[in-house]
């Protein structure tokens, strides 16, 4: 490869355009040298320089009293109160996870912690978001066997419980699977470390796991779509060494106890490159890199080899030069390599030179100031025609029991069951049992609430709509286990940039966000935009993924779904019957049609506002979100979560019952309290609409016409699909 | 009582003790690097869970070579108290501290969760706190939890009244089902002939807290905490 000459071809094979290629030209003044190329095309793809989606993201609301830092830095950072702060992000990792699922996965958890704890953060929550092809697509089975078990497989052995999740499916994604994983850690809020590079001739060190050449031009990869041979990018994938990494998270936050490090950055996409470049970037400065200092896994790398190399489990530190022996020693306890491969210098340029040789020599500042930023043609998304009247064709009974055991709606415990959930021993309230996973911060009274949340299908109907509801979602859900909601990330997974129907959906995207974010006070403080998820032409749905952070100051005030006996079932929120893009159209009448339901985000916060202070005023004994299924669904998962059964009054005679019980009406809550007047009558007064659904009891979810369906057949149901799909020998 | 936590490279639950231990002691246990030898001070070490040197040998097998192990050993001698849980168990497999060894679960995946244990004989330091028969909540988390031992070192593990707990329905029930990981016997935890090291795969040290999904673990460190010192 090092011996390849640097033409406009090779340029145009590493993914810049003829354009950009000249811009490189009069960057350098000469043919670039290989390595040099390569760091420009690295620097410069879609997944560093967020080209196509800059102008977008730059309209979204990114602070509020609360927020300490937003996007830009590693992750993003809101003060939670008792002086300390919750660092968090999500990421996506879906082409790697398409060509090899266990790597794909477990490197996305791995690369996701690393931005966490790069600032000063112990990770003590994982989440992840995500969207699988068609069950009976032949790949699917596959892909969903190395996702979980890349996800357990990392995240169980780093010791970071894996607190929540979603997972749905749908044909669109049969090509491209989306892995979005997210991290949360806590730090206290005055010990932040970020990634700003300072003091010339302080040495730039290298720490972690050796440098091969694995996944090297991984976000070159990530920036284009997959033709019929995707398969034969596997050379491009990372692979994980989660051990490393926990040994990599106990030095870093031994030693950033100190007060030795002024910069840190981990190295994920593009490696040593964005590292380097983003370091002294930022800081202003200049870096020189001597390759030869750099630990190496195996023999006669080239430097552009080894500036592109995505090996796991490193980072790049500034260190104040008195404090290299400390940092040194530190390391050395915990067994990782530990090298001094530059120092910071006052040219504004990076250096990097191997065997005495100048490999690259790059002014930095217009490698940043001169990065393509694309304003790509949008096509408006054409509406969704209205749905009409749909008659009933199966009865309630007949359709809850389909719905609650479709892929979508079944329960995830098989997945669940592979991840640890509790270790950290903070853990409040695990996946299944609340609308949001609940982790106390140790050594506090307070709790965090944490969410991922995106209904595809609503996305693909009406892109502002649809991204709009996914943080009104996450909100809810962080709302309906008694949560403040603080702040969000998002991480923006759609098909090609360059069709102008895509960056339309992904224009709306951005201003529905914006829209849910500036009315709920819930800004973005980090994020991630991926792009070319498309398979042979085919564009995944769009799929903004929102990841919901807020915090609960007394962790003893959190509630569950799960419904104990004798209670009064409330209704809080307006139902309009809107059957538009619900999953019980699909599902019984197999049509994805009509536009999704709308989002009112004053109804939102009003109805929000209400059942949080009903739940922190206590006497509330269970509350659950209304999503996707509907009311009778969200009822019965209540039932299953705390085994104990309902019995339904009638519903309102103005609407047909299917509607009503399988409609997706948003700003919905159901709560389960002990004397439902007292709740009707405060609700009443403010405002908020509420409505008596019935009582807790017995084993049978009894509809209001008196069938009664046993919590035993429900759950049979509810419980068949993963297992009978994935160990179908019963394993 | 004063405990002391073994950390090797990959320990991951050492938190989790700690606070269990806390809790029930009234104290911070002493955190004791994999290097260390001196245990000295201690009535109790514990061998936490986790994945020490990532368990990309068998499970257990290099911490059980580390020099703290070789210390742990001649404390076991003297009858320190020594408990293993889950890597821990794993851990004194290795080192000869118990029979048997833990292989990968049945089903071939992780397995993590609720899972019930039947407390099989209460007049020990470590079971005190519960009744015989009583069933306990636990939560497991490991991919090679399945024991196995020859049907003589079962014979004699049985015989001899070293089983510790075994996996349970809610009710007390010893079945199939509720033995998820697939382990000889239904055994989730054994004894040394003299009672006094403890391994076993669940972890009681999840829940010690009603606001953290109950207190069903508290009663082993209670236990614990009762020894004279």
């Amino acid at each position: 490869m090092s011996g390849r000459s640097v033409t406009e071809s090779l340029a145009r094979d590493f993914g810049l355009t003829a354009e950009e290629y000249g811009r490189v030209l009069a960057i350098i003044g000469r043919t670039p040298t290989l390595t040099e190329l390569g760091v420009f095309s690295v620097m410069w793809s879609e997944h560093c320089s967020y080209k196509s989606s800059r102008v977008h993201l730059k309209t979204l609301p990114t602070s509020a009293p609360w927020v300490i830092h937003g996007p830009g830095e590693n992750a993003g950072v809101v003060a939670i109160g008792d002086g300390l702060a919750a660092v968090f992000k999500m990421e996506s990792h879906n082409h790697p996870s398409f060509i090899e699922p266990y790597q794909g996965a477990a490197t996305g958890v791995g690369g996701i912690l690393r931005d966490v704890f790069t600032m000063g953060a112990r990770p003590v929550a994982n989440l992840n978001a995500l969207r699988f092809g068609s069950p009976d697509h032949p790949a699917t089975r596959r892909i969903v066997d190395g996702v979980v078990r890349g996800i357990g497989g990392y995240g169980n052995c780093v010791g970071v419980p894996t607190v929540g999740g979603e997972i749905n499916f749908h044909p669109a994604y049969n090509g491209n699977p989306l892995v979005n994983a997210m991290t949360v850690g806590i730090a206290p809020k005055d010990r932040i470390f970020l990634s700003a590079a300072a003091g010339i001739g302080n040495p730039v060190v290298y720490v972690g796991s050796k440098t091969g050449r694995d996944g090297i031009h991984g976000a070159t990869m990530a920036s284009a779509e997959f033709a019929a041979d995707a398969e034969e990018k596997r050379p491009t994938v990372q692979v994980g060494d989660p051990f490393t990494e926990k040994l990599l998270i106990e030095a870093c936050l031994e030693l950033m106890a100190t007060d030795a490090i002024v910069a840190i950055q981990d190295m994920g996409a593009a490696g040593l490159t964005s590292s380097s470049v983003e370091m002294a970037g930022k800081g202003g400065v200049g870096i020189e890199l001597d390759l030869d200092a750099v630990p190496q896994r195996e023999a006669g790398m080239s430097a552009y080899e080894m500036m592109l190399s995505e090996s796991q489990e490193r980072m790049l530190m500034v260190l104040r030069s008195d404090r290299e022996a400390l940092a040194q020693a530190i390391f050395a306890k915990w067994e990782l390599d530990f090298s001094v491969i530059g120092r910071l210098t006052g040219t504004g340029r990076l250096v990097v030179r191997q065997a005495g040789r100048v490999e690259a020599d790059i002014p930095l500042a217009p490698l940043a100031e001169q990065a393509p930023l694309y304003r790509r043609p949008t096509a408006p998304p054409p509406a969704a025609p209205p749905l009409g009247d749909v008659p009933d064709p199966i009865g309630l009974a007949e359709a809850l029991l389909q719905l609650i055991g479709c892929p979508d709606l079944c329960s995830r415990a098989w997945v669940w069951d592979q991840y640890d959930a509790t270790v950290g021993g903070q853990t409040v309230k695990r996946p299944g049992q609340a609308d949001a996973a609940v982790v106390r911060v140790e050594g506090t009274r307070r709790a965090l609430a944490l969410t991922t949340d995106c209904t595809p299908r609503y996305c693909a109907a009406d892109p502002r709509t649809g991204a709009a509801q996914a943080v009104a979602e996450a909100w809810r859900n962080i709302t309906a286990v008694g949560g403040r909601p603080l702040a969000i990330t998002d991480n923006m997974n759609f098909g090609n940039p360059e069709k102008p129907e895509i960056m339309g959906q992904f224009a709306e995207a951005v201003a529905g966000i914006a829209e849910a974010c500036r009315a709920l006070d819930f800004p973005v403080v980090s994020g991630n935009v991926s792009l070319y998820n498309e398979t042979q032409g085919r564009a995944v749905l769009p799929t903004p993924a929102i990841g919901g952070l807020g915090v609960l100051d007394e962790a003893a005030q959190a509630v569950g779904i799960g419904l104990g006996a004798g209670l009064d079932l409330l209704l809080i929120g307006d139902t309009t019957g809107w059957l538009g893009q619900s999953l019980w159209l699909r599902e019984i009448t197999g049509r994805e049609a009509g536009p999704p339901p709308p989002v009112c985000l004053e109804a939102e916060r009003r109805a929000g506002d209400f059942v949080r202070a009903a739940i922190l005023g206590g006497g509330v004994a269970a509350c659950h979100d209304l999503s996707d299924g509907g009311l009778l669904v969200c009822l019965a998962e209540m039932a299953l979560a705390g085994d104990t059964g309902l019995r339904l009054a009638a519903p309102p005679d103005d609407l047909p019952a299917h509607a009503f019980w399988f409609g997706e009406d948003q700003a919905r809550y159901v709560l389960a309290v002990a004397d439902g007047q007292i709740l009707i009558d405060r609700a009443q007064a403010a405002g908020v609409p509420v409505r008596r659904l019935g009582r807790t009891g017995g084993s049978d979810l009894t509809l209001p016409d008196g069938v009664a369906i046993s919590l035993a057949s429900l759950r049979t149901r509810h419980e068949r699909f993963f297992p009978s799909w994935m160990d179908p020998a019963g394993g | 009582m004063r405990a002391g936590i073994v950390i090797f490279p990959g320990t991951n639950r050492e938190r989790d003790m700690a606070i269990a231990l806390r809790r029930s002691t009234g104290h911070a246990p002493r955190m004791i690097w994999h290097r260390e030898t001196e245990l000295l001070d201690l009535d109790l070490v514990v061998l936490p869970g986790g994945f020490s040197h990532g368990d990309y040998l068998r499970c257990g097998a290099m911490a059980a070579h580390s020099p703290a192990m070789s210390a742990v050993k001649k404390f076991a001698a003297r009858g320190g108290y020594v408990l293993g849980v889950c890597n821990g168990f794993q851990i004194l497999t290795e080192a000869g501290l118990l029979p048997g060894a833990l292989l990968r679960n049945a089903s071939l995946r992780f397995l993590a969760g609720d899972c019930h244990l039947r407390v099989e004989r209460s007049d020990t330091a470590f079971t005190g706190h519960y009744q015989r028969g009583e069933v306990f909540r636990a939560v497991m988390a490991h991919g090679d939890g399945n024991f196995f031992a020859d049907d003589a070192t079962l014979d004699r593990l049985e015989g001899d009244g070293l089983v510790a707990f075994r996996y349970a329905t809610p009710s007390g029930e010893v079945s199939e089902a509720a033995n998820r990981n697939g382990s000889a016997r239904h055994i989730a935890g054994i004894f040394s002939p003299n009672r006094r090291v403890l391994g076993l795969m669940p972890h009681p040290e999840n829940f010690v807290d009603p606001l953290l999904g109950g207190e069903d673990g508290k009663p082993l460190f209670d236990s614990l905490a009762a020894l004279a010192a």
